[in-house]
């Protein structure tokens, strides 16, 4: 309490460093021009009935992206930031930032690009187009989706605000390692933010696997059996038994934590028989399933994306799946290979070892049959198989140097060396988010009604292309050099300065191509005109969601598809054109669920909670707690959350989107 | 824009969906013991030269929770069946009874810890002690969520009757509540009976 009082009135000095002070201008700043602009036009009302408290999941959607983006810029900045640092810190010259300053900034860049863009990304993209690919109207349970989101976004929060209130976020590396994140050796708050952010997102994340997996598993179109869903629904499936698997270790384990450091326990101290491993192995019994839980549904995504664009069945569809099946159970049993150095003995590390290589077999599985459902394809090279084919040149390199390190052997010499960044980095940027980047283009008209600039994608894709390759091409060769990974400064002798400067110079190029996204994303909403999707149908594809209009109406398909095989819309434009032809269906009324603030009040609830107890005031996180649990209680005794929309609407809106597809 | 009158056939297909998602819920619930079940066997033996099992847990006083815990499983069982015979008030007698046993259960767990705190074998003794707060205390904690669940079901049999929604809540409340009884059978086991026997 004596500490909160004064830090709470935030001081906001460049006594903190440039960065920082920097940092939280920034964030003031962008925030009080964001609420500037949205008085000015006047959009307050629209953005919170249409958005805000929208329970419709493309809406959700669209919000987890939108966040990831702007969390991607402050990840980004993260990142070009580390790489100024260990670019001139060199020698005499000790770089732009503090020791203190470059630890947290890796922490935060770590932290923000895993929770609060790939899994932002992933949610977003999961909330788009699984209803659509299965032939639904929504998810299972469209309020507790709509709490998960908005405690996605207040982890995001929190974490932005230990900028603005303590000023210090944790310096720990992005896992946080005990003993160093115990309070005897990090005693201020930043750690707690760490702890707080992650757990109120993890909760939300832990939510939103479950909605889907019901949603999936029993909601599908009539007809759609296991075997015939799209290849993006069982990617999705594998990630979500992932996180509903290995998401309440994190949870329990970030709980632990926060007991050592609050309460005073003794889980991973030092002293008091405390054992600081048992973290290591709990936090990457979450940590290995976390990797496959970004990539696959990025699988899933090229899955997609080369079928259609090849005009092409996909080659080997069951494989495909026990592929799936079986990266998700192996994903389980390879977590101790982030330690091979702790000691475990020989034997224990021969079997991590051998079923991290043995990985490797599904997934080169999956990237045969990608190219073969390419081979002898009427191939469109569109931007998303752009993505498609700098992935397989990324993912590939990542996946060598992966089962390289497989080897224990191997892996006591490029243990915590940049060798191991620019491997993972090649995994998550080159294997997740190029996936998740085709995804968007190639999904981006169902949601909007419009086609992006191509042109634009493209510069955008050979930018990030060259620019990943320049920035961890030259980590690889430091880390074989003997560089470590979180170095501050190092010696001008070693020789490293120039290829740190290329690295650096990759940053840029990279950050050239997120301009252009930037750039593509303008440049398309002012021309939206002239690409318009008029036919719902704009890449001749071969799935459910493409046999609705584009923008998908809020009840996705006013009636709901009857399914007879895999890849049900191209079937039915083949061999059943009748059907698809403009004969007036007979419509019915179709329930939606009603609007409500009632999952940004309990996740609000739930920040609020998390706030206090990182500043240890009691009174207010019993506010908080209860807020969660009355508001929760209110939900429950709400009876009418649901509407109807009367067939004679839907028939209107249909014929209007009929309209629109003959001018 | 009017309310809905939802048909059975909805109904229905929420309850699929509602149970199902519960099952996996409390799958996810059982991970999470699972994950301090795991910590409690590899600190169980960190006394840091404090007590262990042995000098602080008295069986016979366990023994007593674990067969109000029991008691209260059952009870809550005669009030699903109740349920299914439409017979209110034998619902509502189960479930108070069922409230009572659980209530009964944690102030008895509450006993045993502010009884360790005061001879000074709090969470912050050792490692050992940690772990143990914790798994016992994180069940205790589901308890007192059960408690509260009953509570509302209670207050919303009275206002409505056996709506679709109340029986729902019935049926996922059973489930909750065996489950913690399932959860509990493995704390009496490895917490108390291993530790009153090794160390």
């Amino acid at each position: 309490m004596h500490l909160f009082l004064p830090t709470l009135v935030a001081h906001i000095s460049p006594d903190h460093g440039l960065f920082i002070f920097g940092a939280e201008l920034t964030i003031i700043g962008g925030g009080v021009i964001l609420v500037a602009l949205i008085t000015y036009l006047k959009r307050w009302k629209w953005l919170w009935k249409e958005w805000l408290t929208s329970l419709d999941p493309k809406r959700i959607g669209v919000m987890y992206i939108v966040l990831a983006l702007v969390m991607l810029l402050r990840g980004g900045f993260d990142a070009l930031m580390m790489r100024a640092q260990q670019a001139t810190s060199v020698g005499a010259s000790h770089g732009i930032l503090s020791s203190d300053q470059f630890q947290q900034v890796f922490t935060a860049h770590g932290t923000i690009m895993i929770f609060f863009v790939a899994m932002g990304l992933l949610f977003g993209l999961f909330n788009l187009v699984i209803p659509l690919l299965i032939g639904s109207r929504d998810v299972a349970f469209p309020f507790m989706n709509s709490t998960s989101f908005w405690l996605y976004a207040g982890g995001a929060a929190l974490i932005n605000l230990s900028l603005l209130v303590g000023h210090q976020f944790a310096a720990t590396g992005w896992l946080a390692y005990p003993p160093l994140s115990e309070l005897q050796y990090s005693p201020g708050v930043g750690v707690d933010y760490w702890i707080w952010s992650l757990q109120i997102a993890g909760v939300g994340s832990l939510l939103s696997g479950i909605n889907f997996l019901v949603t999936i598993i029993k909601m599908r179109a009539p007809g759609m059996k296991l075997m015939q869903m799209p290849l993006f629904v069982w990617s999705a499936i594998g990630s979500i038994v992932l996180i509903i698997f290995a998401f309440p270790i994190l949870t329990a384990t970030l709980s632990m934590l926060a007991l050592d450091r609050t309460l005073g326990m003794h889980f991973f101290t030092s002293a008091f028989g405390g054992n600081p491993m048992m973290y290591v192995n709990l936090i990457w019994a979450w940590g290995h399933p976390e990797v496959y839980i970004l990539v696959l549904p990025a699988f899933g995504v090229f899955s997609e994306v080369v079928a259609t664009f090849s005009s092409k069945r996909l080659f080997g569809y069951a494989s495909m799946v026990w592929a799936i099946a079986g990266i998700t159970f192996l994903s389980f049993v390879v977590w101790l290979h982030h330690f091979f150095t702790m000691g475990a003995g020989a034997n224990v590390n021969a079997f991590f070892g051998v079923m991290t290589m043995v990985i490797a077999v599904p997934t080169g599985v999956k990237v045969f049959n990608w190219l073969f459902t390419m081979y002898r394809g009427r191939v469109r090279f569109t931007t998303p198989m752009l993505w498609f084919l700098g992935f397989v040149v990324t993912f590939t390199l990542g996946g060598v140097t992966g089962v390289l390190m497989a080897v224990p052997a191997i892996d006591f010499q490029v243990h915590n060396s940049l060798f191991l960044v620019a491997h993972f980095h090649t995994m998550i940027i080159g294997g997740a988010v190029f996936g998740f980047f085709a995804g968007l283009t190639y999904w981006f008209p169902k949601i909007f009604g419009f086609t992006l600039n191509e042109r634009l994608g493209r510069a955008a894709f050979w930018c990030w292309f060259t620019g990943f390759l320049l920035a961890f091409v030259p980590l690889y060769v430091l880390g074989m050099m003997g560089a470590t990974r979180r170095l501050d400064h190092y010696d001008a002798s070693l020789g490293w300065r120039g290829l740190f400067v290329v690295a650096g110079i990759g940053v840029l190029v990279i950050g050239l191509g997120v301009c252009f996204q930037v750039l593509q994303l303008v440049v398309s909403i002012a021309q939206r005109h002239k690409h318009l999707d008029t036919s719902g149908d704009p890449w001749d594809g071969r799935t459910l969601e493409w046999s609705t209009t584009s923008p998908a109406p809020v009840y996705n398909f006013a009636v709901i598809p009857e399914v007879h095989g895999r890849d049900a819309f191209w079937e039915t434009k083949r061999h059943k054109p009748e059907l698809s032809a403009e004969s007036t269906p007979h419509y019915t009324d179709i329930v939606v669920p009603k609007n409500t603030a009632l999952g940004m009040y309990i996740a609000g609830a739930a920040c609020l909670f998390g706030f206090a107890v990182i500043w240890h005031v009691w009174w207010l996180a019993a506010i908080g707690l209860l807020g969660v649990i009355v508001l929760l209680l209110v939900r429950l005794t709400t009876d009418a959350t649901e509407y109807v929309i009367p067939a004679a609407e839907v028939a209107r809106i249909e014929a209007a989107g009929r309209e629109r597809r003959l001018a | 824009m009017k309310s809905v009158a939802v048909s059975p056939e909805i109904q229905q297909e929420v309850y699929a969906k509602t149970t199902f998602g519960f099952w996996v819920y409390i799958m996810t619930d059982c991970i999470l013991f699972a994950t301090l079940f795991a910590t409690f066997a590899v600190l169980h033996g960190n006394t840091f030269g404090g007590p262990g099992g042995k000098e602080l847990f008295s069986l016979p006083f366990v023994l007593a929770e674990t067969l109000i815990l029991l008691t209260s499983s059952f009870t809550c069982g005669l009030a699903l069946l109740a349920m299914h015979r439409a017979a209110k008030q034998q619902v509502m007698f189960w479930l108070l009874v069922t409230f009572v046993l659980g209530a009964l259960f944690l102030a008895l767990e509450l006993h045993e810890f502010t009884n360790l705190v005061h001879e000074g074998n709090s969470w912050r003794r050792s490692a050992f002690l940690s772990s143990f707060f914790t798994l016992v205390g994180t069940h205790g904690l589901h308890i007192t969520a059960g408690l509260l669940w009953i509570a509302v079901l209670g207050v919303r049999l009275v206002r409505r009757g056996f709506s679709a929604a109340t029986v729902r809540g019935l049926t996922l409340f059973s489930l909750f509540w065996h489950f913690l009884d399932v959860v509990w059978i493995f704390i009496f086991t490895i917490v108390y009976l291993l530790g009153a026997v090794s160390i």
